[in-house]
């Protein structure tokens, strides 16, 4: 049916591509010039600044340790105001002084710091005394370089909607190639119901004209088709077909008891992941404080709501339901999205402190969630399943020394995975 | 055929191969459910079956919506799943201990020993342990009352206030009476208020009164106070009398001090020699090395006795007493001579003359300054016993004007109760600050219920400058308002006793090193501050008339007292009966009867014998003009002619729990120049022809005549430290060779049984991973407490089942403590004449004692595991048995082939059922169920359960050991039995780990092929010669004997 085969048409495909994408090249060519100029001047030395990968990481780090949970990089104003261009905006020894200590800075009555600090609200910064000059200009050096980064990026972004454009043209292409299959199945069709035509228009003549016993006979024969399937061999098959069929489902349901992949339940208050852990990349440490010290990770309590909207979008009617609760000094109750079993010890801290697991791994793509979902399982083969697959994180962690040293001794160079440690034994997550 | 292996047995029916104990030991279950559990038919059971089924189905098509509900504002140092553990104080019934608590989510949920201090040194007892049930007991009052009706805390206060001004007018004096009060700030408290109300007089008692100490000191040195006792010092310890390990005084602390000097190992090759000279088998007792069988009416004479003989010996004049045929009073006289300066002589008399005779031994050893300090005295008992007899009379007479109960229980507890009740409404104002309308408070007209201590504020004073805080660790449960705050509200002193406490401390107790809020702090922090701790013990002088005391002792006691005489005495758990409320302690087997449940009346075997009485037999017991009924339980060691109850039962008014569960046996005290004496010379006993079943644990899971516990003396130790152990040998190559040792080095390695193994995974190397868990106990150093009980009853979420299922064999108790009786000499098995069968009589009535904390013994040929069906207890790379209860569907195969007989099965789901309602009512409830350890699984009905090793800590401290990124160190995975234990008997760890204690004390020898042995010779595992291989180790017990 097919009139091209496989390589034939993805070959067709690539000419297609490329012709189109080489006319869209041609065109566009100024506008990259034009987007590539204003980079090279971003990238520029800033002075007094390390612009080095080790003092941005740092910056990094301290970043949003200390800095996210009030500023963006960007020009968006979170709490505080946005950081883009700040050391254009500021002096690089004031912005030392503002940092370490705000508040020392506005009672020494300087202006600039009095006239920003009345124009965010009179809302203090926290005053970091433990910064030293080097980790401030570490942040600071991270910010510009997260700086030049939306520059490029926003440059990607140009080069990309043009780009888009040249998708979009090979997706015509797609569709053509839909159109002709289309085409080629309506014209089959048409020949198959002009061939049925013709047969019966045939028979009817024959029918009507004086045929010899032999030929009546084949010209009068009825095709049962129903017979093959009164056969005892296919009502058999059928049958234990059937019975497989049932039997597996109803495996398969029994086995999903109690399973909730997909559960997602309706919040109290529609509080969206993707724009906290996503949009405003908020570390889920900063609201999840246990996930590194015990069992439980923590659904945060409200007065981490607090932290941030205190001040922000106070007046927004999901957020005033946490106000309420506080007034009414009633806890928010949760709907509780992964439910392990009473009888299966888990401990996060385990999990996410020693083994290093990122959150993702089992929770999904949570910064993608505007209403959580249950992602894994959570049922006992996937737990062991990833026991049996996940190496140790045994590396600078002297508790895992001795164990390392036997699986060396014993097992050579295959890395040493959970279950060689003993994470398949039950007493690991049952007692 | 001389047999010269000691006979061991646990009953009296085990001894006498009681037909009916034969008939249990065979069956590892009594298999058949009793008659209100059989109603069910097969066409039920097919109706139930349907039920379920489609009850299953229809529940799995929608999973509950459960709720996650965080805090609205979370405190920074509570984090949901991670404990937190605050310093505290236990002071309560004479007993003081200081401990921590540890919290999670902010609720109470354990007790564990407090290591700072230097009296409790991290040791607790089994009610300490039990103390956090006692929070969650809807039985406390939940508000004030007034006339037995809820009042408002409000109301209530005006109405006592005015009371208290109207009894001001009246002219007639008003009391406080109280039990001990530890808390020097609480003594203030009360002294404010009676400087505020100068009518009022405080007056203390205890309901097992001190007093004959007490008193003995003021006329020996001047100074009415306790001694405290150093017993880690003592070479020769005699007790007259005294349970000091148990009940006397402070027997956490002694305990400890007792362990030291009888622990052997490594150098030390001597401990000491301890006598006891008593009427019922006590704790104390059962640990002694001679015990001598006196009666009540003799105690006074045998210390005489003693007296005379040292006093001869240093030539200092004798008294003159009657002379009285106890044996091992001159062995003792000997002993204590020979470590003069380095012995101790206790008695738990209530007589002042005796005990002043005790000084008078004591001074005369030189044991002042050494082994008794009275310059840094002991206040765990102040009562004065002869001022509540007048207050008592005072109140009959209608001479007092008003009277405040603080954490007493006189009604119930005092031989003077009822006298006291009927005169307790000629008293125009009765206040009492009892948790619950108990047998006082509700003949109170005001009850304003005080805090439980671990909702309070407070601090104590066990021990002169020995001091000790206690802070709240919840919020209080109910509307009850602390004890202290309430006098200082009626005192009109408008400050809180927090403030009240500080400011005590501040002028008091803070020394003005450092800023008082560092101070407070660190003290909050430590729970103790013991600025004294170091300082020498003081040599008082004697000036008390040896001569007096000692005539008047003569007079009041006799040598040969015909009469049937009555001891009354204090059980390890249930105690004074204050606690009685207490599932926990109720089902305690107590360590030498093992009775749970009840108190009876303790018969000597002969005494049985000679009045045809049996097991069980209800008697009539009269004396005082007061009698009751309870059943007879034949107890070996109880003195002839003696028999002896229980104090603490028989409470009418303390919850559901204890409500007439045993007798009230305090009418029974008597009293003796103004002191209590808790005996009667003259009883009466008579047979009632009714029976009753006593609850008792001591034959179950019984393990035949096995060798279980093995012992030698200290002598046969000094010559052979491998003396006592019983070496399983058998045939190899035809040679009779042992399990265990003496294989040939160049004998072929699988020659060697211990490494023969059915298994795969069971080489050599299989626990040499990372950690190897083992456990030592040694029998030397364990007391039988029972601490350990309660402490994995605490953390494991162990049920309670209640006295039927108790009598129905299916207790569940992760750990038990055998009790082994034993016979002193060996027998001849083949010597049929009546002279042999009466010395085999004698040690059967009295015996010696051992005990045998019994727990999984986690085998690494573990018959459990073979056979379960399911594979729902398997082994662990790090050597412990794992149970999954999730997996099991209780067959109890696995209950049925565990030689050890420590598998328990929940025939019912013990903390969802109503039938459990009046044993454990705690359980039945949200409120009760905060007790329970978030972290152990607690099991339903048909699965079988068992010691974990306490799996959850063990999994804790390697998980912070990881996130620290360290090796984990020795010590810190503990396990809940080894951190109750007072003495130290219980000692955990990794056997890999070559600093770890368990390693040094078991010796462990490491081979080239990764094999690794216990050399210490005193080690032993119980049944080796089954070759199940076990991670938990004893070390044989000594005796000090000849």
């Amino acid at each position: 049916m097919r009139l091209l085969n496989k390589p034939n048409r993805l070959m067709l495909t690539r000419i297609c591509y490329a012709s189109i994408f080489l006319i869209v090249m041609l065109f566009s060519s100024p506008a990259w010039a034009q987007e590539v100029a204003p980079q090279d001047n971003a990238t520029q030395e800033v002075p007094g600044l390390d612009m080095s990968e080790a003092t941005i990481a740092k910056g990094k780090e301290l970043f949003v340790g200390r800095c996210q949970s009030c500023h963006a990089v960007t020009d968006e104003v979170v709490i505080g105001p946005g950081l883009k261009g700040v050391l254009e905006r500021r002096e690089l020894p004031w912005l030392l002084k503002w940092i370490r200590n705000s508040q020392a800075l506005i009672q020494s009555g300087d202006p600039t710091a009095v006239q920003l600090y009345n124009e965010y609200n009179q809302t203090q910064m926290t005053s970091f005394l433990d910064l030293s000059d080097d980790d401030i200009k570490a942040i600071l050096a991270y910010v510009k370089s997260a700086e030049n980064q939306q520059q490029e990026a926003a440059a990607d972004g140009a080069a990309q909607a043009e780009g888009g454009e040249a998708a979009q043209a090979s997706g015509l292409n797609s569709s053509y190639l839909t159109a002709i299959l289309v085409g080629l199945v309506i014209v089959l069709v048409l020949v198959l119901a002009v061939l049925l035509l013709i047969v019966s228009l045939l028979t009817r003549f024959l029918k009507n004209q004086d045929l010899p016993e032999e030929d009546l006979e084949v010209v009068n024969e009825k095709i049962d088709l129903t017979a093959p399937f009164r056969s005892k061999a296919f009502l058999t098959v059928v049958g234990v077909f059937f019975l497989l069929v049932v039997a597996k489902a109803g495996i398969d349901s029994l086995m999903d008891v109690g399973v909730q992949t997909g559960y997602a339940p309706t919040q109290p208050i529609a509080f969206s992941h993707k724009l906290h852990a996503g949009k405003y990349q908020i570390d889920c440490q900063y609201c999840h404080t246990g996930v590194r010290k015990g069992k439980s990770a923590n659904i945060p309590s409200a007065n981490i709501c607090m932290n941030c909207h205190g001040e922000i979008k106070r007046g927004s009617p999901e957020i005033q339901k946490i106000y309420a609760a506080i007034e009414k000094n009633e806890p928010i109750k949760w709907v509780r999205v992964h439910n392990l079993q009473d009888f299966v010890y888990f401990n996060h801290a385990q999990h996410v402190q020693v083994g290093q697991i990122e959150c993702q791994h089992c929770h999904g793509e949570i910064e993608k969630m505007e209403v959580v979902q249950q992602r894994s399982p959570l049922t006992m083969g996937w737990c062991i399943d990833c026991h049996r697959k996940t190496v140790v994180k045994a590396e600078g962690n002297d508790y895992y020394d001795r164990l390392l040293q036997f699986h060396k001794a014993n097992a050579g160079k295959k890395p040493m995975t959970v279950e060689d440690i003993g994470g398949l034994e039950c007493s690991k997550c049952h007692y | 055929m001389k047999e010269k292996q000691k006979i061991y047995w646990k009953g009296l029916e085990e001894l006498t191969n009681d037909t009916d104990f034969v008939k249990k030991s065979q069956d590892e279950f009594p298999e058949f459910p009793t008659a209100e559990e059989l109603t069910t038919s097969r066409r039920d059971f097919l109706k139930f079956m349907g039920f379920s089924l489609a009850a299953a189905s229809l529940a799995a098509c929608e999973a509950p919506v459960k709720k996650a509900i965080p805090y609205l504002n979370k405190p920074e140092e509570i984090d949901p799943s991670v404990p937190n553990y605050y310093a505290s104080t236990y002071a309560q019934d004479g007993e003081y201990c200081s401990i921590l608590v540890k919290t999670r989510e902010g609720r109470p949920i354990k007790i564990e020993g407090n290591e700072l201090s230097s009296i409790t040194k991290g040791g607790t007892s089994a009610r300490v342990q039990a103390s956090v049930l006692g929070l969650y007991d809807l039985s406390r009052l939940q508000g004030f009352m007034e006339n037995g009706k809820a009042a408002d805390m409000a109301a209530v206060d005006q109405k006592v206030i005015d009371g208290l001004k109207k009894a001001a007018q009246s002219g007639k004096p008003a009391y406080i009476v109280s039990s001990t009060i530890m808390s020097p700030s609480t003594k203030a408290v009360i002294a404010k208020f009676i400087e505020k109300y100068p009518f009022f007089r405080h007056v203390s008692y205890d309901a097992v009164s001190a007093y004959g100490i007490l008193k003995a000191n003021e006329r020996s040195f001047g100074k009415y106070a306790l001694p405290a006792y150093d017993f880690s010092k003592a070479e020769v310890i005699v007790s007259v009398g005294a349970d000091f390990l148990g009940t006397w005084l402070s027997p956490i602390e002694h305990a400890r001090q007792y362990a030291q000097t009888r622990k052997l190992g490594g150098d030390k090759k001597t401990m000491s020699r301890h006598y006891q000279f008593e009427t019922t088998l006590s704790l104390t007792g059962a640990n002694a090395d001679y015990r001598s069988r006196i009666r009540p009416s003799q105690e006074g004479l045998v210390v005489a006795a003693l007296y005379n003989g040292v006093a001869q010996a240093v030539g200092a004049p004798t008294v003159s007493a009657p002379a009285v045929k106890v044996p091992h009073i001159d062995k003792a006289v000997k002993d204590l001579l020979a470590a003069k300066g380095k012995s101790l002589v206790v008695s738990g008399s209530n007589d002042p003359d005796v005990q002043v005779l005790v000084n008078a031994i004591n001074y005369l050893l030189e044991n002042y300054g050494s082994t008794i300090d009275l310059s840094r005295p002991s206040f765990v008992k102040q009562g004065n016993d002869e001022e509540f007899l007048r207050f008592v009379e005072d109140a009959k007479k209608g001479n007092v004007s008003a009277v405040i109960f603080y954490n007493t229980n006189p009604v119930y507890d005092h031989v003077k109760g009822a006298e006291l009740a009927k005169a307790l409404p000629k008293i125009a104002l009765t206040v009492s600050t009892a948790d619950r309308a108990d047998e006082t408070a509700s003949l109170c007209r005001f009850i304003t219920p005080d805090h439980h201590y671990l909702e309070a504020w407070n601090d104590a004073e066990p021990r002169a400058g020995f001091y000790s805080l206690a802070q709240p660790t919840i919020m209080p449960l109910f509307k009850t308002r602390q004890a202290q705050d309430s006098f200082l509200t009626w005192a009109e002193e408008g400050i809180s006793f927090y403030e009240f406490l500080r400011s005590y401390w501040r002028k008091n107790i803070y020394k003005g090193e450092g800023s008082f809020e560092d101070f407070w702090t660190k003290v909050v922090h430590d729970g103790v501050y013991e600025p004294v701790a170091e300082a020498a013990a003081e040599k008082p002088a004697f000036t008390a008339d040896v001569q007096e005391a000692g005539s008047r002792v003569a007079r009041r006691y006799t040598a040969d007292n015909k009469n049937i005489e009555l001891v009354l005495y204090q059980k390890v758990g249930i105690g004074s009966g204050a606690m009685a409320n207490n599932p926990w302690l109720q089902e305690l087997p107590d360590p030498i009867t093992k009775a749970t449940w009840d108190n009876y009346v303790c018969v000597s075997k002969s005494y049985a014998e000679q009045e045809g009485l049996k097991q069980g037999d209800v008697v009539k017991v009269t004396a005082n003009g007061y009698s009751v009924e309870l059943p007879v339980l034949i107890q070996p060691g109880q003195a002839p002619g003696t028999i002896a109850i229980a104090l603490g039962y028989g409470r009418t008014k303390a919850g559901k729990c204890a409500n007439n569960i045993g007798k009230n046996a305090y009418p029974f005290v008597s009293i003796a120049d103004g002191a209590l004496v808790y005996a009667q010379r003259q009883v009466s006993i008579e047979k009632t022809g009714a029976t009753y079943e006593i609850a008792q644990t001591q034959t179950h899971h019984t393990i035949m005549a096995r060798p279980i516990v093995q012992e030698a003396t200290l002598k046969e130790y000094q010559k052979d430290p491998a003396a006592g152990r019983f070496f399983p040998a058998i045939t190899i190559e035809g040679e009779k060779v042992n399990v265990n040792r003496t294989i040939p080095e160049n004998k072929a390695e699988e020659l060697n049984p211990r490494l023969i193994t059915l298994w795969k995974g069971h080489e050599k190397t299989a626990y040499r991973k990372n950690h190897w868990w083992g456990m030592v106990i040694d029998l030397n150093s364990c007391i039988g407490c029972s601490a350990c009980l309660i402490g994995c009853q605490t953390e494991n979420n162990v049920p309670v089942v209640g006295k039927q299922e108790v009598i129905n064999r299916r207790e569940m108790h992760w750990i038990r403590i055998d009790r082994y009786y034993s016979f002193d000499e060996s027998i001849d098995t083949e010597d049929k004449s009546y002279a042999n069968y009466q010395k085999m009589e004698d040690p059967a009535d009295n015996p010696e004692v051992v005990f045998q904390p019994m727990m999984c013994q986690h085998c690494n040929n573990a018959p459990c595991e073979t056979v379960c069906p399911v594979v729902a207890t398997t082994h662990s790379s790090e050597g412990l048995n794992q149970m999954t209860y999730n997996r099991c569907i209780g067959t109890r195969y696995c209950a049925n082939n565990c030689p050890f007989k420590v598998r328990r099965f929940n025939w019912f789901n013990y903390t969802n059922d109503e039938r459990f309602q009046d044993v454990n009512y705690m359980s039945q409830t949200d409120l009760g169920r905060m007790v329970l350890n978030p972290d152990v699984t607690v099991r339903s009905r048909g699965v079988m359960e068992k010691c974990s090793l306490c799996v959850q800590r063990i999994q804790l401290a390697k998980l912070e050991a990881k996130r620290a990124g360290r090796k984990l160190r020795d010590g810190e995975a503990k396990t809940a039995c080894q951190q109750a234990c007072p003495t130290d008997a219980i000692v955990f760890g990794d056997m890999n780990d070559p600093e770890s204690r368990i390693h040094k004390l078991l010796n462990l020898k490491e081979f080239d092929n990764g094999d690794i042995k216990i050399t210490e010779p005193r080690a032993f595992q119980v049944l080796e010669e089954y070759n199940v291989r076990p991670n938990v180790t004893y070390l044989t017990k000594i005796r000090n004997k000849d």
